[in-house]
C-alpha cells in the first residue's frame, strides 16, 4: 500500500506538470492583452516598460519556469515563514495579480473561506440527506418512496444550478420573503442573531448545490446496496436470527459504502467547478466568482493560479480515492 | 423454468429485428416514453413554432413593454396582458415565445452539435485504443491527463480569450457558435472513450472477430464491420448524457456572460438576462429556465429508457 502511495504521488508529478503546461500555453496563446484595458495616450516605449514590468517581454518558456518556481519554491517559503516566523524566503518575488497588484495567495486565502462554508457544508447536507435516501430505496425497490427518490435525483440531475438558484430566490425571497437573496459576506458572527443570519443565507447556496450532490450520491448509494442485498452472505446473516436492523444497517451497509466513499472523494474538486456557477447566482465572493474577475480582467497569473489550483485538486481527490479504496476493501491490492 | 422451456412444443415465432425489440422494450419505461414526446414537442416548437407564431423575435414594440403573461389575468384584472403575448413581453417591447423559440433553436443546436462532436472524438479514441495495442497506452493516458483537467475553468478561459478572433473570423454567430461547439466537444469526450475502449477490449477476445481476422479482414473493415455495431448501445446511452451535458453547459457558459451575445438569444442567455429584473417579472426567468430544465430531464429519461432497452439482460424480461 505504501509504495502504491508512493509511486502514485510520484505520477502525480508530471500529470501536473502537463497540466500546468497546458493551461499556460493556452493563456499563451490567446490573444487577450493584460494591457488591452491601459488608456489609448499611453506612449508605445512607456507600454513597452509596463509590460516589461509585468514582466510579459520574455519568452514563454522562461516565464512559465518562473511561475512554476514561484509557486512551488517561492509561495511555500512564505508561508513557512509565516507559521515559524523564519526567514526563507528573503523578499523573493511572490506570484503577482495583474489587477490588484497584490499576491495572488493574499486574495485567494481571503476568499477562500467563503467557498469552503458554502461548498463544504453544501457536500456535508448532501452527502447526509443521499446516504438514508440510497439506503431506504434499495431496501424497500419499486416503493412509492423509491419511485420518488429516482424522480428527485433524476431532477438534480437535469435542473442546472443557475435555474434552481434564482427559482429559489424567486420564492423564498421575492414572495415569501424569508431568506437574504445576497449572501453578505462582510457578515461577522460573534452573537446569536448574526449566527442565525449566517444561517439564513447560507441555506439557499448550500440546498441548490447540495441537490447535486445528493442526487449523484443517493444514485451510487441505492445501486451499491442492491448489490449487497442480494449476496449470500446476507441471507446467511439472515439465517442465524439476526435482527433485520442489524443486518441491513451493520452488514449490508458498511460494505455498500466501500465504493460510495471513493464517488464521495471523487467528487469533491468537481463541487469546486459547479460553485462558480452558485456562487454568481448569490453573488457569494469566492473562488469562482475570483475567477471570473480575473477572466474578464485578463489577470493572467491569478487564472492561471486558480485554475491550476483546481488541477490540483482534482489529481489530489482522485489519487485519495483510489488509496481509500484500497483501504477499506481488504479484497483490493494494488501491489 | 428449465423443464417448460424443454417439454414446451416449438411454436413458429414471427422473426423480429432487433431494433423492434429494442423499441418494445423502450414502450415499457413509461418515463421514457414521455421524455421523447416532451422531446418531439420541444424539437417542433423551437423549429416550426417561428414559421407558425410569426413574430420577429427582434422586433421592438416599446408600446406593448412588459406584458405580463397570459395567466397573470387568472389572479387579478389589473396587470396588462394580452393574448397577442401569451408569454408577455420584455422591457423593450420585444416578445418572449418568440425569443424562446429563436433561443431553444440555438440551445438546441449547439447541444446535438457538441455532443455529435464529443461522441466522434470519444468513438475514435476508444476504438482505437481498444482495437490497436500500440496506441493504447498512449491514448489512455491522454484521457487521464484530459480527465484531470478542470473543465469548467479552462472552458471559461478558451471562451473569454478566443472569441474575438474567432468572432472577427466568421462574423459574430458563427465564430460564437464554432467556439462554443468545439469547447463543449473537446472537453467530454472522455467517458464515451473509456466505455468504447472497455467494450473493444472485451470484443476483441470474442471468436467472431477470430473468425473475421483469420478470413483476412483488414483492420478498417474490422472496425466498421464488427466492432462499431457491438459498441453501438454504450455510444448511444453516452450519446444522450452528452446531449444533456451539452445544452446545461452551453446554458451556463451564457448565464456566467461568456456564452453568444446578448441580441442572439439562447436559452441561457434569456435566464441571465432577466434575472437584473426577476423581482418585478418572475416569470421571465421561469420560462427559459422550465425549457432548459425539462429538455434535459427528458433527455435523461430517454437515456435511462435507452440504456435498460439495449441491454439484453434487462430486454425480453
Amino acid at each position: 500500500m505504501l509504495t502504491y502511495t508512493i509511486r502514485r504521488l510520484l505520477m502525480a508529478i508530471p500529470t501536473l506538470l502537463f497540466i500546468a503546461l497546458v493551461i499556460f500555453l493556452l493563456l499563451e496563446l490567446a490573444p487577450g492583452d493584460p494591457m488591452g484595458q491601459m488608456p489609448l495616450t499611453i506612449p508605445p516605449e512607456v507600454k513597452e516598460r509596463m509590460r516589461a514590468a509585468l514582466g510579459l517581454d520574455q519568452a514563454w518558456y522562461v516565464r512559465f519556469y518562473l511561475w512554476l518556481y514561484q509557486f512551488f519554491v517561492v509561495e511555500p517559503q512564505y508561508w513557512f515563514d509565516a507559521v515559524f516566523g523564519t526567514n526563507l524566503a528573503d523578499g523573493a518575488q511572490r506570484i503577482i495579480s495583474f489587477q490588484s497588484r497584490s499576491p495572488v495567495f493574499t486574495t485567494i486565502g481571503e476568499r477562500l473561506p467563503q467557498t469552503l462554508w458554502v461548498v463544504g457544508m453544501s457536500y456535508i447536507v448532501g452527502v447526509l440527506i443521499a446516504i438514508p435516501i440510497g439506503i431506504i430505496s434499495a431496501y424497500k425497490q419499486y416503493s412509492v418512496f423509491d419511485q420518488v427518490g429516482t424522480f428527485v435525483s433524476m431532477v438534480g440531475f437535469s435542473v442546472p444550478p443557475f435555474f434552481s438558484g434564482v427559482l429559489v430566490i424567486v420564492i423564498f425571497s421575492v414572495n415569501l420573503g424569508w431568506l437574504p437573496s445576497i449572501y453578505d459576506t462582510t457578515l461577522v458572527v460573534d452573537s446569536w442573531d448574526t449566527f442565525g443570519l449566517q444561517i439564513k443565507q447560507m441555506i439557499m447556496p448550500v440546498m441548490v448545490l447540495a441537490l447535486q450532490t445528493t442526487a449523484q450520491v443517493s444514485r451510487y448509494m441505492r445501486a451499491s446496496m442492491l448489490d449487497n442485498l442480494g449476496q449470500d452472505y446476507v441471507r446467511t446473516a439472515r439465517a442465524k436470527g439476526m435482527s433485520e436492523s442489524t443486518v441491513v444497517l451493520k452488514h449490508v451497509l458498511r460494505n455498500s459504502l466501500i465504493p460510495v466513499v471513493t464517488v464521495i472523494a471523487l467528487g469533491i474538486p468537481s463541487i469546486f467547478g459547479g460553485a462558480i456557477i452558485t456562487e454568481q447566482v448569490f453573488k457569494v465572493n469566492g473562488l469562482g466568482q475570483l475567477l471570473i474577475i480575473a477572466l474578464q480582467g485578463n489577470d493572467i497569473p491569478m487564472v492561471m493560479t486558480l485554475t491550476f489550483l483546481f488541477a490540483v485538486l482534482i489529481v489530489l481527490f482522485n489519487l485519495i480515492a483510489d488509496i481509500l479504496y484500497g483501504v477499506l476493501d481488504p479484497r483490493i491490492r494494488y501491489d | 423454468m428449465t423443464d417448460s422451456a424443454v417439454t414446451a412444443p416449438p411454436v413458429p415465432v414471427k422473426t423480429r429485428s432487433q431494433w423492434a425489440d429494442v423499441w418494445d422494450q423502450f414502450k415499457t419505461h413509461k418515463g421514457a416514453v414521455i421524455g421523447l414526446c416532451f422531446l418531439v414537442f420541444i424539437t417542433l416548437f423551437v423549429t416550426l413554432g417561428p414559421v407558425l407564431w410569426g413574430i420577429d423575435p427582434k422586433a421592438l414594440d416599446v408600446r406593448n413593454k412588459d406584458v405580463r403573461p397570459i395567466y397573470m389575468a387568472l389572479f387579478s384584472g389589473e396587470h396588462k396582458t394580452q393574448w397577442a403575448h401569451p408569454m408577455g413581453t420584455d422591457n423593450l417591447g420585444r416578445d418572449i415565445m418568440a425569443n424562446i423559440m429563436q433561443g431553444g433553436q440555438i440551445s438546441l443546436a449547439v447541444g446535438w452539435t457538441a455532443m455529435i462532436l464529443s461522441v466522434f472524438i470519444g468513438t475514435l479514441i476508444g476504438v482505437l485504443a481498444g482495437y490497436f495495442r500500440r496506441l493504447d497506452g498512449l491514448l489512455m493516458r491522454f484521457t487521464d491527463l484530459v480527465l484531470a483537467l478542470p473543465l469548467l475553468p479552462l472552458l471559461l478561459v478558451m471562451m473569454l480569450l478566443f472569441r474575438d478572433p474567432l468572432r472577427a473570423t466568421f462574423g459574430p454567430e458563427q465564430g460564437i457558435f464554432i467556439l462554443i461547439v468545439t469547447g463543449i466537444g473537446i472537453t467530454s469526450w472522455m467517458h464515451t472513450a473509456r466505455i468504447v475502449r472497455g467494450d473493444v477490449l472485451a470484443l476483441k477476445e470474442r471468436e467472431f472477430v477470430l473468425a473475421a481476422r483469420s478470413i483476412g479482414t483488414p483492420a478498417r473493415r474490422m472496425i466498421t464491420r464488427h466492432l462499431l455495431p457491438n459498441v453501438l448501445s454504450p455510444i448511444m446511452v453516452s450519446a444522450t448524457l452528452g446531449l444533456a451535458t451539452a445544452i446545461i453547459t452551453e446554458s451556463a457558459l451564457s448565464f456566467l456572460g461568456l456564452g453568444f451575445p446578448s441580441d442572439f438569444p439562447t436559452w441561457g442567455k434569456i435566464l441571465f438576462d432577466s434575472v437584473d429584473r426577476m423581482t418585478a417579472f418572475p416569470e421571465r426567468v421561469l420560462w427559459p429556465g422550465l425549457a432548459i430544465s425539462l429538455t434535459v430531464l427528458s433527455v435523461n429519461y430517454i437515456g435511462d429508457g435507452l440504456r435498460d432497452a439495449l441491454d439484453p439482460r434487462i430486454r425480453g424480461l
